[in-house]
């Protein structure tokens, strides 16, 4: 377990912000039983964030980082859009790189931590918005799949580019008008979910970001498959509430939609994935 | 040999820890007769090389075959193909965020597809190393040797090296991971060489013995934060100044710039003990003609000093190694009897002349002649220096090429 590195030094205590002091003191380290549940009580590994009020992005960011069973070891690897303005505000090891080669960098770091640190267990978490995973980052996306690399992707899905203005993207849902399809858009929303079933992955689901118990399950099973077996991938809707025209407090509504249309829960797992997440229901860590 | 107790034990291969002084400068060498592409073999498996990742396309396939023999003997621990040049380059950089010593290779478009990866190498402290094989880039499709790639590699942030033979390509090899990993410098490290005309001919060849190494990465020896969740993170800030529209945020991304262009300089004293000098002249030290070269246009210059002392005439090359950083007070310095100076050239820009101009400029009224330029696979026979020099000069060619 790596939580020590989360000691605060004695001789720097007085120097610590109040923040750096409570990861310390009330973060859940070293308890792969944490989940959203801890939220209310523990300090959150993500510190406040510089989101629009009401993004839907922040929820799913809160119940993701609650959720992972070993925060102390797990690496998050970020990609550009407004998921990049948050992962400096996370309190574990993250990465930003390049605009789309997330999948390509977390393979990386994957692989070389397996092969220094054979005895401990490294998650490598990729968290990336629609355009990043599906658009300018697809061919590093898929590879990392079809190579079967034993890290999580998780997709932020807002149908849009959001941080750049509101462009459409190809996650954007067929007829949307959005700065660059003034027209509408002219075709079909990529069905990445799918995509990332026929590339390989092994546990695969599609949904909204409305249910934060639904959320920490997802999380947990891709974590444990991915460790043990190979690439997962979640997809989830977090609706860019001000490129839709809605208020700060309808981000909740607006995936509850979501929940019974194009978002409803959709879950797919390999029967290696299936024995996986039997196995750790018994040890009740999911 | 100095600090003699920090190398010792066995690396993960099970290789005797040595000294880089002792590796590259004391220990017995055996003559051998290889490609450049197999030489590169032999120093990756005398670097204690922890990953490699790899990408076709020529003329650097055969290099990066050979890393994948070294993973199967044990030489290196990871291994494979990458989806791109681009993802390469990305996947090479999660190998050295993690801790990694890491190479690859690259050609010609290979390097023109990973561009974006390079500076946010820099950015990152990253100490790859990124073995260039340079070739034509498609204006239009070439596979042929030409240099123009280099030109676009100078502002990257990266430590550029030229190579002019196998020999040298093996001990910069080395030399190259010592210098780029030293904590003050810690930025990536480009050794080039020009594709085909090192990479696919045989020469000779002296190399240490198989069975030492350089002592393994410490990646803790880095200045920023290895991202393997053994040490503490280091970006958890309430109010970060990444992409901020605000002057603490210009300055630091300023700032941070400037660093890794003084690390480049920082690397000198380094570069220069583990290269023994940034350049190397050959020739009439007071010559009046001097020929500044760098990759086999220098082997190529010297041919053509031998052919213009045979003439009487007071010439010299002076070849650059290091092209960043770039040796400025030693060129000025070698140059300060020249009264002209001749460029050759395997690309149509000539980038080097422009490093040699911008060198120079203000401090001495030599004549440059950016010549000759060879390019798209064209030989650069040492005869048409020659007749270049002569030109210059204004002395009658005695024979004809």
């Amino acid at each position: 377990m790596s939580f020590n590195i989360y000691k605060v030094n004695e001789e720097l205590r007085e120097f610590m912000p109040p923040e750096v002091l409570e990861l310390e003191e009330k973060a859940t380290w070293g308890n792969p039983k944490r989940g959203i549940m801890d939220l209310p009580y523990a300090k959150e590994l993500l510190e406040e964030h510089s989101l629009c009020a009401g993004c839907p992005e922040s929820d799913a960011f809160r119940y993701i980082l609650a959720s992972l069973p070993n925060p102390e070891d797990t690496i998050i690897v970020n990609s550009t859009g407004c998921t990049s303005l948050v992962f400096p505000h996370i309190a574990l090891h993250t990465v930003h790189s390049l605009f789309g080669n997330q999948n390509a960098v977390a393979s990386g770091i994957k692989r070389v931590l397996e092969y220094r640190f054979p005895d401990k267990i490294k998650d490598v978490v990729v968290l990336a918005g629609d355009g990043a995973t599906v658009d300018i980052g697809l061919d590093c996306t898929l590879q990392s799949f079809f190579r079967q690399e034993r890290i999580t992707t998780i997709c932020y899905d807002n149908e849009v580019y959001a941080n750049t203005g509101g462009q459409e993207s190809g996650l954007t849902v067929k007829g949307h008008v959005f700065k660059m399809a003034p027209k509408g858009k002219q075709w079909d929303k990529v069905p990445m979910w799918q995509l990332a079933i026929d590339s390989g992955c092994h546990y695969v689901v599609r949904m909204t970001v409305s249910s934060p118990r639904r959320v920490e399950q997802a999380v947990k099973k891709a974590i444990y498959v991915a460790r043990e077996v190979g690439p997962t991938y979640i997809h989830l809707y977090t609706p860019c509430i001000l490129e839709i025209g809605r208020n700060a407090d309808e981000g909740l509504e607006e995936m509850k939609l979501g929940d019974k249309e194009r978002f409803s829960f959709f879950e797919y797992m390999t029967p290696q994935a299936e024995e996986v997440i039997k196995t750790k229901k018994e040890e009740g860590l999911i | 040999m100095s600090n003699s107790n920090f190398y010792t034990g066995v690396n993960k291969s099970g290789q005797k820890i040595v000294s880089p002084d002792y590796l590259l400068f004391e220990a017995p060498r055996d003559k051998v007769f290889m490609t450049g592409s197999e030489v590169v073999k032999e120093a990756v498996k005398r670097a204690s090389v922890d990953a490699s990742v790899s990408y076709p396309i020529t003329p650097q396939s055969e290099a990066a075959h050979l890393i994948g023999e070294l993973w199967v003997e044990g030489y290196v621990g990871v291994y494979f193909r990458g989806e791109s040049e681009f993802g390469v380059m990305s996947e090479v950089a999660g190998c050295a965020m993690s801790g990694a010593r890491i190479v690859t290779t690259t050609s010609g478009p290979g390097t023109l597809r990973a561009m974006e990866n390079f500076p946010m190498w820099a950015g990152a402290r990253l100490p790859i190393q990124l073995i260039l094989m340079a070739r034509g880039v498609n204006s239009p499709l070439t596979i042929q040797p030409d240099n123009l790639e280099m030109s676009f590699l100078l502002d990257t942030g990266c430590m550029v090296w030229h190579a002019e033979n196998a020999q040298e390509l093996f001990d910069m090899i080395l030399a190259g991971f010592v210098v780029a990993e030293k904590t003050d410098v810690h930025i990536p490290i480009i050794t080039a060489i020009d594709g085909f005309f090192i990479s696919h001919t045989r020469e000779s060849v002296m190399i240490p013995p198989e069975d030492i190494a350089l002592p393994p990465y410490n990646p803790y020896t880095s200045p920023t934060p290895i991202i393997d969740a053994e040490i503490a993170p280091g970006r958890y800030i309430k109010d970060p100044f990444v992409m901020k529209s605000n002057y603490i945020s210009y300055a630091t991304h300023a700032s941070w710039q400037w660093e890794i262009r003084s690390a480049i300089e920082r690397s000198k004293p380094y570069a220069k003990h583990y290269l023994r000098g940034l350049i190397e002249e050959y020739g009439d030290n007071d010559a009046e003609l001097v020929l500044i070269a760098s990759g086999t246009a220098a082997s190529q210059s010297k041919e053509a000093v031998r052919m213009l002392l045979d003439e009487g005439i007071k010439a010299k090359v002076v070849k650059i190694k290091s092209i960043r950083p770039f040796p400025k007070d030693e060129l000025l310095e070698a140059v300060k009897n020249a009264k002209y100076i001749l460029v050759p050239e395997f690309n149509v820009i000539g980038w080097l002349e422009r490093e040699v101009r911008s060198c120079l400029y203000g401090k001495t009224n030599i004549p440059i002649i950016g010549s000759p330029r060879v390019a798209g696979g064209m030989t650069m026979p040492p005869e048409i220096i020659y007749r270049d020099a002569l030109k210059v000069l204004g002395k009658e060619v005695s024979y004809v090429l």
